[in-house]
Formats: structure tokens, C-alpha cells, sequence
């Protein structure tokens, strides 16, 4: 527990990242900044998971080891989606989301 | 101190947040996302979570940062910028971020949250990964093996997608 820190500051700082995060994936066309903002999302929820355990229930470790899974997923993730944006660059020459629809018609 | 320390990262956070999905260059934005997971590292070890704070400098930054400016030299010129938004989008993007963030900090501020009374389990390395091979009560064994397996269909995936296609090209 941080001294002099409750719960609520915590929880206003990631719920703030979080829908800044929100706002970069729905402005955003360029595929790698969209990745980027699910990036943002995807770490504000695990503070939210360690500020938690911390504050709520420090007698278990949950929301500790569930952020240590969370951060194994995102680089899968993350991994997978540079694999499938490069792929698309190769074929399509560039990465912006509203010219690729070759599957939509 | 800490109280100061503390401010200190939210406001790194929240400045390079902002300018992450604002920032027009695209190679400056993947920088300013390094810049907010160090910061939550910090805030990690702030915690004192020291074992999750060292992955997240490792994994997070030290990875995924690194993998998304690959990505972003393979696909963009340096000197590459994004066209600006259209305003439209952006007050629209902007309203359901702002309305969501409101409802968020509402609610969170009107919960009562019980602060716990327990002591504080132990939580150095070897707590932790005794944990995560234990199949007993709290042991995440299950959980460890589905995340080996999704790592290594996902380092599969990643290898068959990425690579050049013979019969295609």
C-alpha cells in the first residue's frame, strides 16, 4: 500500500489511460497506433488487477499472478498482430484500416 | 515521499497517454508508450511488486516496444506523418471517452470499498512460482499450462503468417 494514496486516486489514474486508450482506437486508421492504443487498454486493466490485490485482498496473490498472465497474452498478441500487419502491408501497401476490404464485399 | 512519487507517475502516465494516440508521428507515439509502461513499472515497484515491475520492464517494454518500432520502420518512412483526424470523429471519439470516463470515476467513487484487514501474504519469487505450479488449493497450474500453450501457437502463428508466401509471389 502506497502511505497516504487510497484506492480511489489509483483507480481515477487507470480508468483515465484506459479510455484514453479508447479514444487513440476509435480516431486512429493507422493499424500500428490502433495496436498501440490496445496496448494502453490492455495495461491499465493490469493495474487495475495489482491495485486490487494490493489494497483489497493482500492476503491472496489473484490479481498478482492474473497480471502476469495478462502481460504473457499481450505479447502473444501483440506478436500475432505485427505478423498479420506486415503480412497486410506486403499485399495490400499499406496499413491503414479503412482501405482493406478485400474480404468485406 | 512516496505520495510525490506517486503523482509523479500519474502525471507521466496520463501527459503520454494523451500524446501516444495524439502525436502525429508515428514513431514519436511508440516512444511515448514506453514512456507510460515504464511508468507503470515504477508505479509496480511503488507497490513493492518487485517481481511484476521487472517483467513489465522486460516483456512490456523491452518487447513489445522494441516489436512495434520494427513494425512501424518496416511499414513507414521516418519522417512519415498521419493525416490529422477529422474533427467529426475526434468529438465523437472524444464524447464517448469523456461520458465513459465520468460513469467509470462515478461509480467508483460512490462504491465503498472495504479495505482489508489481513496480513499481507508473501509475495517474493519463490512464493510466486511454487504458486504457479501448484495444483492444489490457489495454484494456478491450469492457468500456466493453456498460457505455454497459447505462447507457443501464438510463436507458430506469428512465424506462418509473417513469412513470405513461395506459390503466391
Amino acid at each position: 500500500m502506497i502511505e497516504g494514496i487510497g484506492i480511489f486516486d489509483v483507480l481515477v489514474v487507470s480508468t483515465a489511460m484506459f479510455f484514453i486508450g479508447v479514444y487513440g482506437f476509435l480516431v486512429r486508421k493507422n493499424l500500428i497506433t490502433i495496436l498501440m492504443s490496445v496496448e494502453l487498454i490492455l495495461n491499465s486493466v493490469n493495474i487495475n488487477f495489482v491495485v486490487f490485490n494490493k489494497y483489497l485482498y493482500p492476503d491472496m496473490l489473484q490479481g498478482y499472478i492474473f497480471s502476469l498472465f495478462t502481460i504473457g497474452i499481450a505479447a502473444a498478441e501483440a506478436a500475432v498482430a505485427i505478423a498479420i500487419i506486415l503480412n497486410v502491408f506486403r499485399k495490400m501497401k499499406g496499413i491503414d484500416a479503412d482501405q482493406i476490404d478485400t474480404m468485406k464485399y | 515521499m512516496e505520495k510525490v512519487i506517486f503523482y509523479i507517475l500519474a502525471a507521466i502516465i496520463l501527459v503520454f497517454s494523451v500524446l501516444t494516440v495524439t502525436s502525429r508521428k508515428i514513431l514519436r507515439a511508440a516512444v511515448y508508450l514506453l514512456f507510460v509502461l515504464i511508468a507503470t513499472a515504477g508505479f509496480y515497484f511503488l507497490l513493492n511488486y518487485n517481481f511484476l515491475g521487472a517483467v513489465q520492464l522486460t516483456v512490456y517494454s523491452g518487447g513489445i516496444v522494441v516489436l512495434i518500432v520494427f513494425a512501424v520502420l518496416l511499414t513507414a518512412h521516418m519522417e512519415h506523418k498521419l493525416e490529422p483526424v477529422k474533427p467529426f470523429n475526434a468529438i465523437v471519439a472524444g464524447l464517448v471517452a469523456l461520458l465513459g470516463a465520468a460513469a467509470t470515476i462515478y461509480a467508483i467513487g460512490t462504491y465503498q470499498f472495504k479495505p482489508s484487514t489481513t496480513v499481507e501474504a508473501p509475495y517474493d519469487i519463490e512464493v510466486i512460482g511454487t504458486k504457479l505450479l501448484s495444483y492444489g488449493e490457489n495454484g494456478y497450474v491450469l492457468p500456466f499450462e493453456v498460457i505455454s500453450v497459447l505462447l507457443l501457437a501464438a510463436m507458430v502463428a506469428a512465424i506462418i503468417i509473417a513469412k513470405k508466401s513461395v506459390s503466391n509471389d
